[in-house]
This record gives C-alpha cells, structure tokens and sequence, in this order.
C-alpha cells in the first residue's frame, strides 16, 4: 500500500485549496461591497464551477486509488474524525457549488460563469426556494470554511507535533 | 517514515504557531465578511438606511419602488442600433418583454400623487439566450454623484421622530456637501407631472458600454420616449387624485389598446461623463432609435410575474457592458440585497400582502 497520495491527488488538492480559499473570500467580500460586487462575481462563478468539476475528477480519483493509511497508534477518535472531515469536505466542495447554482437558477437570473455564456437553470425560478437556497449557500459557506480550518489545524498538528509522516504524504511524492 | 508516538511534552511552540495560524484565518474571514465592522459603506448598510425611513417593515417588497405592476408585451428592434452593437435584443425581430411600473418610496401603500419619481424596468430575453434587465427612472439624471452620496441622502431625508419631518440642518449640511443635489431638487420643484405612467418618459441615467461586430465601443445612456402624448395634472388635478389612479389609468389604458414606447440612445462624445449619473449629457448628442416597447398587458405585482424578478441592472447581453459609474454598480449591489431579503421574508412565510395573502 502506497505511503503517499498520488500526483493527481496531490496537485488537486493544493490547487483545490488555493481555489476554494480564494472563492470563500471572495464570496465573503462581495456581498457587502457597493462598487467591487459584479467584478468579485464574475471570478466568484467560474471559480464555483471549476471546484464542482475538479471535485468530481478528485472523488474518482480518491475511490479509484485508496489513501495512505492513517498512523497505527493514531488515537481512534482523531482517526474517525479525520474521515468523517474528510468525507464532509468532499460532500462540500460538491454541495456548496450546486447550492450556488440552484440558488441562482431559482432567483430566476441568468447563470453566468462568463460574460455571454452562460449554464442552464437547474431549478425553476421560485421565491421559496430562492430565499433558502440563498441562506443554505452563507451557512454551507462558514460550514465550510470551518472545515478547512479545522483540516489545516490537523494537519499542522501532524506536522510539527506528532511528526508522523501524514503531512508528508500529501506535501510530497513517495 | 511515522515516528514513534511521542511522549514529549505537547511541544508549546508548534501548537501557538497552529492556533496563530487558524485564528488569523479565522479574523481575515470575519474582517472580509464585514463581520469586524467596515470602513467603507456596504450594500447591506444603504438597504438599512433605507428600512429605517420607513413607518414599519413591509416583508416581502422591494425595498425601494415597492408600490408598482407587473406588465407584459413586446419589443421590437428597429435595427438602427445594430450597427453599434452585436446584442440580438437590437436586430429587427419581435421580443417577449417582462416589465414593471412603478412608484419610488419605500411604502408599497404610499398615494402616487405625490410620488415625484415613477419607473419603469424592463426584462428580456432573446433567442440566443442573452438577458437584458433594465431600471429606468422618470428623472433626467440622479440627485447625487456617488453611492456615498446616496446613503446621505436617505439618512438626511429621514423624519425627525418629533416633527415627522427630515432635520433641516442634516438637509442643509447634505445639500452642502453633495451641490449638484440642488440641480436634482429644482427639476422636482419645477418638472410637469404626467398624468399618466403612459405618457412618462423614463431614463437610465447610467452610461453604459455598447460593442459593435467591428470591435468599436460607443457609450451611451437610454431612455424610454413615450409615444403616449404628453398630458399633465394641475396642482389641483393632483390634489384630488386616488392614491391609486396610476394602476387604474393603466388598466383603462390598457383596455383600449396597448402603450408604446422608443427606446432611444443617447450617444456620448469624448469627454462627455460616463461615471457620473447626476450629470446630463448635452441635448445636441445624436440619438438613435433602437426599436419599440409594447406593453399590452398589466397584472398585480403580487402575483404576477415580475414580482420575484431582480431588475439587476448589470444583468446585460453580448454587445453591452456596464461603464465604471460607482452608482451603477452600486444599485446592482443594493437591489441583490433587497431582493435576497423580501425572497427569504416570502420563503419564511412572513410575507402576506406582498405575496396576496391576507394577513394572518
């Protein structure tokens, strides 16, 4: 069994992390902002889209070939919740862009990822469904953003405490 | 590879560095969200200025412009405007429309004669998928230069608790500091009331970017020139007018035949101001015809189809671009922000009226 998460592996989830970083922000800044919101937007979409894809490719990859195996001596309570952060982070970066696309799909607006092209609606335009996809994609977005802090605290913890190669094995090939 | 588990003490170092790491994560997130407050004026922050000038909430409506009709009709392209950009919506074909007419104010009650400002928002789709939203006003330019200026002017013109009326020393001081609003209040003091939405014109006081098939880019501003001849109320007339007469003079209209509109563009020249709404461009610019708004039908706002519409006006086709105006882009900003608020009201069921329910 391999030590280390593979190339794809790897390069996905470093890029996905800058990725979904940034679309958080981002996400956060524009909705407030007066004069900077359409142009935040208009990064804010493609991003969502290219994170719902690439976390398709991501979750093939992740059935198709098995993780390294967690540390021995990992306590069982610090294992299971590293799965089940694991699993809540791919459910996430798949949910959060499909809310942000449903959402806009039922507030009756064009889904525009660039200027002049633009996705189907996957919903029909209906306020109620609107009005709560709307609060469910700010509260999957703070759930989310939870979740990477949470991944990162962990991981760092491997890292410089524990020491025990799992940082490694995302950090670097075998 | 993995180490043995360690027995050390928990190294103190690292985890500071783990906790440093994450909580200032954590406040850039906060500080971004504008959760540790803002130095600069939010969209959220201009939607509560404006609630806070109203008597009580009104869940469900539009947070500004509540009282108005959904309407329907078609748009015809005269093709004259398809030389100055690609967007389909200007070839000579029919298009659907979907509209709204309106009162300003924030009271989806308030009588429509003495509502100074009335407007009109346009929806279309054409056949390759592009959408065009627009919201057009019966002023000729905007009171104030800015957005900032804007939110003064909500906050200046709130009524004093005591009198019922805004403070004339926050109005003056507005006023001092935002000029060009006495332009915006002489226009009110002195502008024909129409009697009628049919016979207004209404303009986007906000330039924005046409794209021709030649890559050449012209600015221009819009408006909608009725072909309703002009007739307008006395002092009088307008005293003793229904607090309603807008709708029913619609619907009479309307049984007779339907309304027309051109839609006109106003081309800039170099120099003329494109960021700044509140300045009017000179009355010798060419103009070009780009076709006719026919509106045949009208339906309350409550249950019909424009009520959970956002005329967003950046929602814009191929071949249109918005210019840099701060205000344009801050009327995007504040209408997505009403329009998330009254969608969540109706979603949460506390919106009766606005949605034609009766009141529980």
């Amino acid at each position: 069994m391999s030590t280390h998460f593979n190339a794809l592996a790897r390069t996905l989830h470093w890029l996905m992390a800058a990725m979904i970083l940034a679309t958080l922000f981002i996400g956060a800044a524009m909705v407030g902002s007066l004069e900077q919101r359409a142009g935040l937007l208009d990064i804010h979409r493609p991003l969502g889209v290219a994170i719902l894809l690439l976390a398709l490719v991501r979750l093939a990859n992740r059935l198709r070939h098995a993780p390294p195996p967690l540390p021995a001596d990992l306590p069982r309570w610090q294992a299971n919740a590293a799965h089940a952060s694991h699993w809540l982070l791919y459910a996430l970066m798949l949910a959060q862009p499909l809310v942000g696309w449903a959402m806009v799909s039922a507030g009756g607006y064009p889904v525009t990822v660039f200027r002049g092209w633009d996705l189907p609606a996957i919903l029909p335009h209906d306020a109620t469904s609107y009005g709560w996809l709307r609060e469910a994609h700010g509260v999957l977005a703070w759930l989310l953003f939870a979740t990477v802090l949470l991944h990162l605290a962990a991981a760092l913890f491997h890292a410089w405490v524990r020491r025990d190669g799992v940082f490694s094995s995302m950090a670097r090939g075998a | 590879m993995a180490a043995a588990p360690s027995r050390r003490p928990p190294p103190l170092l690292a985890l500071a560095g783990i906790a440093a790491i994450v909580a200032t994560l954590a406040v850039a997130f906060a500080w971004t969200s504008g959760w540790l407050g803002t130095s600069h004026l939010t969209g959220p922050q201009l939607v509560d200025a404006i609630e806070a000038n109203n008597p009580q909430p009104y869940p469900g409506y539009r947070r500004a412009h509540s009282k108005g009709m959904c309407v329907a009709g078609t748009f015809r392209g005269s093709g004259d405007a398809a030389s100055l950009s690609t967007a389909r919506v200007f070839a000579p074909q029919e298009i659907a429309v979907l509209g709204r007419l309106s009162i300003a104010g924030g009271d989806p009650h308030s009588p429509d004669n003495v509502a100074r400002v009335r407007s009109l928002a346009f929806l279309m789709r054409t056949d390759d998928g592009q959408e065009w939203r627009s919201a057009m006003n019966a002023f000729p330019f905007f009171a104030v230069r800015s957005p900032q200026g804007f939110y003064a002017q909500v906050v200046a013109s709130r009524p004093d608790p005591a009198t019922g009326k805004p403070d004339p020393a926050r109005l003056a001081a507005f006023v001092a500091e935002y000029p060009e609003v006495k332009k915006f209040q002489a226009w009110a003091a002195s502008a024909p009331w129409p009697t009628s939405w049919a016979n207004t014109q209404f303009n986007s006081v906000n330039a924005f970017r046409l794209h021709a098939a030649d890559g050449s880019e012209q600015y221009v501003r819009w408006f909608m020139r009725p072909q309703t001849p002009l007739e307008t109320l006395t002092p009088e007339q307008r005293q003793q007018a229904d607090a309603d007469f807008l709708a029913s003079d619609l619907r009479t209209r309307l049984a007779n035949g339907p309304l027309r509109w051109d839609l006109v563009l106003t081309l800039a020249q170099a120099g003329d101001p494109v960021n700044d709404p509140s300045q009017e461009w000179p009355t010798s610019r060419r103009q070009v015809v780009a076709g006719t708004l026919e509106i045949t039908h009208a339906e309350p706002q409550a249950t019909g189809a424009c009520r959970d519409v956002n005329f967003d006006p950046l929602v814009l086709p191929r071949g249109i671009s918005p210019s840099d105006d701060p205000v344009l882009a801050a009327r995007s900003s504040v209408y997505a922000q009403s329009f998330n608020r009254r969608e969540l009201e109706i979603a949460r069921g506390e919106a009766t009226e606005a949605v034609g329910k009766a009141a529980p």
